[in-house]
């Protein structure tokens, strides 16, 4: 089996983004190869387009950030969501915050680096008579244009506004995704949300079917900074920017079917965005007790885990009658954590995968007897998944700028490596 | 406890009678079940009833919304570990109410108090109004219960800007801390012609010693929206708590004995801190506010397990947690005695980390007076039992490391 996770027994790891010819082919597994072909495709279809200018390898991965544009109407919520997720403020802390008044770079540095650019809402980015703005730069890069509306408030004007942008950048940069981000819906009952959420989507399908727009990449979510709303939206966002989320979706699967867990999510820790789950049926209520699983777990690590231990305190660990050093005495060098919840002994497990990422899952009940077993094959897969961002990391922008699905090459493979529980 | 040590040193059996007789007569001890009156006042609307549903009822901050005013005196008893019973008198803020309780209600609502919680609304208007109506309240209180702890809150400190919070806070606290002294003057003046005849002629006297009355204050900034509720609650709490010493000393023991960095005990449905133990090495942990924080951790976590599986907010939630953090630190969190959960955090290594798990596993009897008066016929006997499988579990915990 060519396994995904075996790449590393083969000897040193190539890295095919700095030597991609002087690296001996016999040692690159078949996915690094494709990859490296589609990478090869691109560059040329690039350099077709545009001769003169061979995009040089280092400045198109720091150009390849991709970008999430946040805009909307003045006082919509756009700043208070970019703080609560990225920055972490506490929801009711946004009242204090300032209206934004000119265009806000964030960059998220996470397992994917991610530009967040907050605009104010009184700019009008088209046919403004006093600036041109340079619309290539803005909507150049791969990435989403978030559009908020406060539910709560009359959005007509907005929703005008949305198709007015919608109709400019659809036929330039038709991969830029439209999320539609419904805000504020906290307090407004389900119906009445659901209501407003199917005005907008005819208002705005109306539109474009008008203008001869079809089948936009136009989504549309309910949202609100009071929730877990908001973070599930922006998972939905991130996942359609991840290259190949399959077969990261198809090793969480798989271990979900031979560990047998309800759910496992696979978490950004510094936002609690989920990154990919396995392929059973969405579900709030698991993603929100594993996001404050998430929560809880960095609360005690900043708490305990944060601050230097004294010289002292270490050497008398280390004496009789344990006689190891620390990290010999440790089973895991990242975090785990494992939770049993009274309702009928549901186990919650974690597992750090890297300095990013952690691994949630939700266990069936009284699964919690098997918990050595389970954390073997755990720690298979977050070898799997390591490996996984090993390979898509440098060039994640060039894989997806290729749009290809490659073969699924990596799918599969983790389940023979499972032992079965 | 003495024979906690004794054991955990491997007792010799000849020690033991000594320590069952010493031990059952602290038991008698610690059978008393202790009442406390605890009177919550302020201003109506400055959210007394919020922060005891919070506290005691489980209530999320943003649930306290549905909160109607409280009419008259809404009297609750809490059951706080198993020997310790609340007596929270939530006493609505309206002026009438308030006049009423300063002169029909009197001796009836000022008499025997332990704890006065006397909370400030931040946002309030009329600053010069509530505190004359503090004064009045402070000098009631000395006037009939003059052992009363007294608890200032200042409330709802989320409405004001970060950056001015201490500023705002510390101007409170001297203003405050001003009328407490007027308030005692006044009644000091008042007494003289009262009470002097009476002293006298009881106890013989000198008629001069009021003694100073030296209110026993602390004041704390606090608001729904965070942990700052929890800190001033378990020091409220910590004072009531009987048999604190007996709790802390073994808390101390255990935490030697286990190897620990920190043990904190918590009460079950509150998560309020009741005790605390931390070696050296856990001193230099830079966050002063760490057992707030935890309080508010494992509550909020609380909610989300009642959230996720649809039982009851005031039913148990979760028994078991531990967390490895690599080679930085361990920590579990347990399920202790029935109205208790531990906290250990503690230095890293599967198997330093499994025999604390039996440890404390074994050290709950030790704890059992925790769960109020009906303790076992012979508590001391079954405790050494226990102990003893804990420690011969741990060296075998040690040998399978080896």
């Amino acid at each position: 089996m060519s396994s995904a996770l075996s790449w590393r027994s083969d000897g040193v790891p190539i890295d095919p983004a700095t030597s991609p010819r002087q690296a001996s082919i016999r040692n690159i597994s078949p996915a690094v190869l494709n990859l490296q072909r589609l990478h090869e495709q691109n560059r040329q279809l690039l350099q077709k387009k545009d001769v003169a200018s061979v995009p040089d390898l280092a400045a198109a991965q720091t150009k390849g950030t991709p970008r999430l544009l946040l805009m909307g109407q003045r006082r919509s919520g756009k700043s208070s969501i970019s703080s609560v997720v990225f920055h972490k403020l506490p929801p009711s802390e946004t009242l204090f915050l300032e209206s934004t008044a000119r265009v806000q770079k964030d960059s998220l540095n996470s397992f994917m680096d991610v530009q967040i650019w907050d605009f104010p809402g009184q700019i009008e980015l088209f046919e403004n008579p006093n600036i041109t703005f340079d619309i290539d730069a803005i909507f150049g890069e791969i990435g989403a244009l978030i559009w908020v509306i406060d539910a709560q408030d009359d959005y007509l004007e907005s929703v005008a506004r949305l198709n007015n942008t919608i109709l400019h950048i659809q036929r330039s940069y038709p991969h830029i995704n439209i999320e539609v981000f419904i805000h504020k819906v906290d307090g407004l009952s389900d119906d009445y949300k659901l209501d407003i959420q199917r005005d907008i989507t005819i208002r705005i399908q109306d539109e474009l079917s008008d203008q001869g727009i079809e089948n936009a990449p136009v989504n549309f979510h309910l949202t609100s900074i009071y929730n877990h709303s908001i973070f599930e939206a922006f998972s939905k966002v991130i996942q359609k920017l991840i290259p190949r989320l399959g077969q990261l979706e198809a090793m969480l699967t798989n271990l979900c079917r031979t560990c047998r867990f309800e759910k496992a999510y696979l978490f950004d820790v510094n936002t609690k965005i989920y990154i990919a789950t396995d392929s059973t049926p969405e579900d709030m209520a698991s993603y929100e007790i594993c996001s404050d699983y998430v929560d809880v777990v960095i609360d005690f690590t900043e708490v305990y885990g944060s601050w230097p231990r004294t010289q002292q305190w270490r050497d008398r660990l280390e004496q009789e009658p344990w006689q190891q050093p620390l990290e010999d005495q440790v089973a895991c060098e990242w975090a785990e954590s494992g939770m049993v919840l009274s309702d009928a002994q549901r186990p919650i497990m974690l597992r750090e995968v890297d300095r990013f990422l952690a691994l949630v899952a939700i266990m069936k009940e009284g699964s919690y007897d098997k918990m050595p077993q389970i954390n073997m094959n755990v720690d298979v897969v977050v070898k799997g998944l390591t490996e996984f961002f090993d390979i898509t990391k440098p060039k994640e922008a060039k894989a997806l700028a290729a749009s290809s699905t490659g073969p699924a090459s990596g799918k599969g493979s983790t389940r023979g490596q499972l032992a079965r529980s | 406890m003495s024979d906690f040590e004794a054991a955990s040193t491997k007792a010799t059996s000849g020690s033991t009678t000594d320590l069952a007789a010493a031990q059952a007569a602290a038991h008698a001890q610690l059978k008393k079940v202790k009442k406390q009156k605890v009177l919550l006042m302020g201003k109506s609307g400055s959210g007394k009833s919020s922060m005891r549903s919070i506290i005691f009822s489980n209530y999320l901050a943003r649930d306290t919304r549905r909160l109607g005013a409280t009419i008259d005196i809404d009297l609750s008893h809490v059951k706080f570990l198993g020997n310790l019973t609340l007596n929270l008198w939530d006493c609505g803020g309206q002026e009438a109410f308030m006049e009423n309780y300063l002169s029909q209600q009197r001796a009836h609502v000022f008499s025997n108090v332990g704890v006065l919680i006397y909370v400030f609304d931040t946002e309030s208007r009329d600053v010069e109004r509530d505190l004359a109506t503090y004064v009045n309240i402070i000098s009631a209180l000395v006037q009939y219960s003059r052992e009363a702890k007294v608890f200032v809150l200042i409330h709802k400190m989320d409405l004001i800007q970060p950056s001015t919070r201490e500023a705002v806070f510390d101007q409170r606290v001297t203003v405050v801390r001003r009328k407490t002294a007027e308030a005692v003057a006044i009644v000091r003046k008042q007494q003289p012609d009262q009470q002097p005849a009476l002293q006298s002629s009881s106890h013989g006297q000198p008629t001069t010693p009021i003694p100073d009355i030296d209110l026993d204050m602390q004041l704390f900034a606090t608001s729904i929206w965070d942990q700052s509720l929890y800190k001033a609650w378990a020091s409220i709490i910590h004072d009531l708590v009987p048999n604190l010493g007996v709790i802390e000393t073994q808390l101390a023991s255990l935490g030697v004995a286990i190897d620990a960095d920190e043990i904190l005990l918590f009460e079950r449905t509150s998560f309020l801190v009741v005790s605390k133990w931390t070696s050296r090495e856990g001193e230099r942990n830079p966050y002063g506010d760490r057992f707030e924080r935890m309080s508010n951790i494992l509550k909020s976590w609380k909610h989300t397990c009642s959230k996720f599986t649809g039982t009851p907010r005031n039913a148990e939630q979760f028994s078991d947690f531990e967390y490895k953090m690599g080679p930085t630190f361990s920590m579990f969190v347990t399920k202790f005695t029935t109205n208790t959960y531990i906290l250990v955090c503690m230095p890293p290594g599967e198997a330093r980390f499994n025999s604390a798990k039996l440890n404390v596993a074994a050290a709950r009897p030790w704890f059992r007076f925790l769960d109020g008066p009906a303790v076992g016929a012979s508590p001391s006997s079954q405790m050494l039992a226990g102990a003893g499988a804990g420690y011969s579990s741990e060296s075998g915990g040690q040998a399978a490391d080896a």
